[in-house]
């Protein structure tokens, strides 16, 4: 059947202006990286890569801009969180696909959906109340005497902001994020499976361990990959109770300044010297970089464990 | 009892346990704003701006915060509905499925990419543009956080209304864009909703972006390019000084912020359970 050519020409025209639409935001991943990158050429031009990554000091008046103390404040803090995050996220996930019942799993899982809506200001006001004073005791008057300067957990900073309070916030934070991705991938696996090996005589735990975790293993590294990521970008919550005092952390209760808090407190002034500005992009793009390599395996690995269509 | 039994009995409490933490985090979380906030909560407080600068002014209230983080998240949603829900249609009328995956997969990679990081994109578009720290500007770095929300849950819901309902349509001769507006969209609606909803659920609440792009003021916003305030940083600003009376605004502005979140995933979810109704089947 032919159609009218105004009908015709207005369906035309409709997909096309769709089509752009959609073909400029599917692009704008690459959009976004560029213009971090053309705006932190200066100073990628200006010093050499591995001088930029690697050197201690940050002083922006002398134009010396080194990330190192910033990466690693970044990593202490993500991967703490992650330490944390982890075992209890699986333990979580496992127990609501697998063992809680209906009227056990009906109230939770919303509660868990609400919790990844809570925004990071208020985890962040949260840290600030609790968190800090307990990590500040901690340091201070509590157990800190016994352990001393034991391997990490040196208590040279009395004031409760530090690496520990912010992978502590950090944790809690993506914890809504881990649980519901792994909790799916675990519901995703073939009921088949549990059953045969419930029938051979297996545990639940031991079905868990043996045959859905095994089954779920890419999926599961992909949720905590997620949670990683979703960690590793984090900056408010962050930025409240980690301190901020530019060095590399030695010691769970040390200060740290991630690259996200660096580029929100300094914002500000970063256009009155030069390259500073240059500099904070560069920040911005070593954190989308790193985000976007695990992101995209991830996402590669869950969108071919849930199969769209 | 054997080691099997022992294991299953251990491990079942281990879950509980960390069920237990998990949850005890979050409650912990929404007693504590509210303990610190309810006892500074008034109506003056929500209803008048702060007076003598709201950094050292111990005066006045959060409207300034209140309207400015309705107006960027509400304009930033309404942006990223418009971009997003042709797209989500796009994806699924008009693609082929490859590239329709690609896109998916798109707006996967940017729903990670970090806040921080979109702020600083605003930015530098806005002063490529030339323009200054504006509720424009928060605007559209919002509608951008949002679009990767708004589209994979419009496309999510979309996906769920019946093949068959498409076919019948197409039988009787309209075309995808006629089927996609009178018949999907109308199917799909309350899920729509939800998305629209989590998006702006999500923008509302984010700080890092609107740090460089919106700025923040003691006054109402009063046109597009005038600076606006914003809940999320009136709480990190506040919450930062010596001065006790400033840090109830603080709070405060915590309290609103969770309660607005919190209101509008409810909405979103029950909406999708009310509307559900009225879905043909």
């Amino acid at each position: 059947m032919r159609l009218k050519a105004g009908r015709r020409a207005r369906e035309m025209a409709t997909r096309w202006a769709m089509g752009l639409v959609t073909l400029a935001a599917s692009w704008l991943v690459v959009w976004i990286t560029l213009a971090l990158a053309l705006r932190a050429w200066p100073i990628l031009s200006a010093q050499p890569l591995d001088e930029l990554l690697l050197s201690n000091t940050w002083h922006p008046a002398q134009g010396m801009f080194g990330y190192f103390p910033f990466i690693m404040g970044t990593l202490w803090v993500t991967l703490l969180a992650m330490l944390i995050a982890i075992p209890v996220c699986l333990l979580v996930a496992i127990y609501l696909a697998e063992y809680a019942p209906a009227r056990l799993y009906q109230p939770l899982k919303p509660l868990i959906d609400l919790a990844a809506g809570i925004p990071s200001v208020v985890y962040g006001v949260w840290g600030v109340l609790a968190v800090v004073p307990i990590v500040q005791w901690l340091a201070v008057s509590g157990p800190g005497h016994w352990w001393g300067d034991f391997f990490l957990f040196g208590a040279s900073n009395p004031t409760g902001y530090s690496v520990l309070a912010g992978g502590v916030v950090l944790a809690i934070m993506v914890f809504p994020v881990i649980i519901s991705v792994a909790e799916d991938v675990i519901r995703a696996v073939p009921q088949g499976l549990r059953e045969a090996s419930l029938a051979l005589g297996a545990t639940r735990w031991q079905t868990v361990k043996h045959v859905i975790l095994r089954r779920a293993a890419p999926g599961v590294i992909a949720a905590i990959v997620l949670g990683f990521s979703r960690a590793f970008g984090e900056t408010m919550a962050v930025l409240m109770v980690v301190g901020n005092v530019p060095q590399v952390p030695r010691s769970l209760f040390d200060p740290a300044y991630p690259l996200t808090a660096l580029i929100a407190n300094n914002y500000g002034e970063m256009m009155s010297i030069p390259l500073y500005d240059a500099a904070l992009m560069g920040a911005a793009l070593i954190l989308l970089l790193v985000v976007l390599v695990f992101n995209v395996g991830a996402r590669l690995v869950l969108q071919r464990l849930t199969c769209w269509e | 009892m054997n080691r099997r039994k022992l294991e299953e009995r251990f491990f079942k409490t281990l879950m509980l346990l960390s069920l237990l933490v998990v949850m005890g985090c979050l409650i912990m979380i929404v007693g504590t704003v509210m303990w610190r906030a309810l006892p500074a909560l008034n109506l003056a407080m929500l209803t008048e701006i702060p007076k003598g600068g709201y950094y050292l002014g111990k005066e006045g209230g959060i409207l300034n915060a209140i309207v400015g983080s309705l107006y960027l998240a509400g304009g930033g949603t309404l942006l990223a509905t418009l971009l997003g829900l042709p797209i989500a249609l796009y994806v699924h009328f008009c693609a082929a499925r490859r590239y329709a995956n690609l896109v998916r997969l798109a707006m996967d990679v940017l729903w990670g990419v970090p806040s921080i990081v979109y702020g600083a994109f605003g930015f530098t578009i806005m002063l490529w543009l030339g323009m200054r720290a504006s509720l424009l500007g928060g605007i559209i770095t919002l509608a951008l956080l949002e679009l990767p929300i708004v589209v994979r849950g419009m496309d999510e819901s979309i996906a769920l209304v019946p093949a068959a309902l498409r076919e019948a349509s197409y039988a009787l001769g309209a075309t995808r864009l006629e089927t996609a507006g009178r018949v999907v969209i109308r199917q799909a609606l309350p899920g729509l909703l939800t998305a629209v909803l989590l998006a702006f659920g999500r923008g509302i609440g984010d700080a890092a972006s609107v740090l460089f792009t919106a700025g923040y003021t003691d006054r109402l916003p009063d046109s597009l390019f005038s600076p606006a305030a914003s809940l999320p940083l009136a709480v990190f600003f506040q919450l930062g000084t010596p001065f006790p009376a400033v840090q109830d605004r603080a709070y405060v502005a915590a309290l609103v912020l969770t309660v607005i979140v919190l209101v509008v995933v409810l909405i979103a979810r029950q909406l999708g359970k009310r509307l559900a109704r009225f879905i043909v089947r």
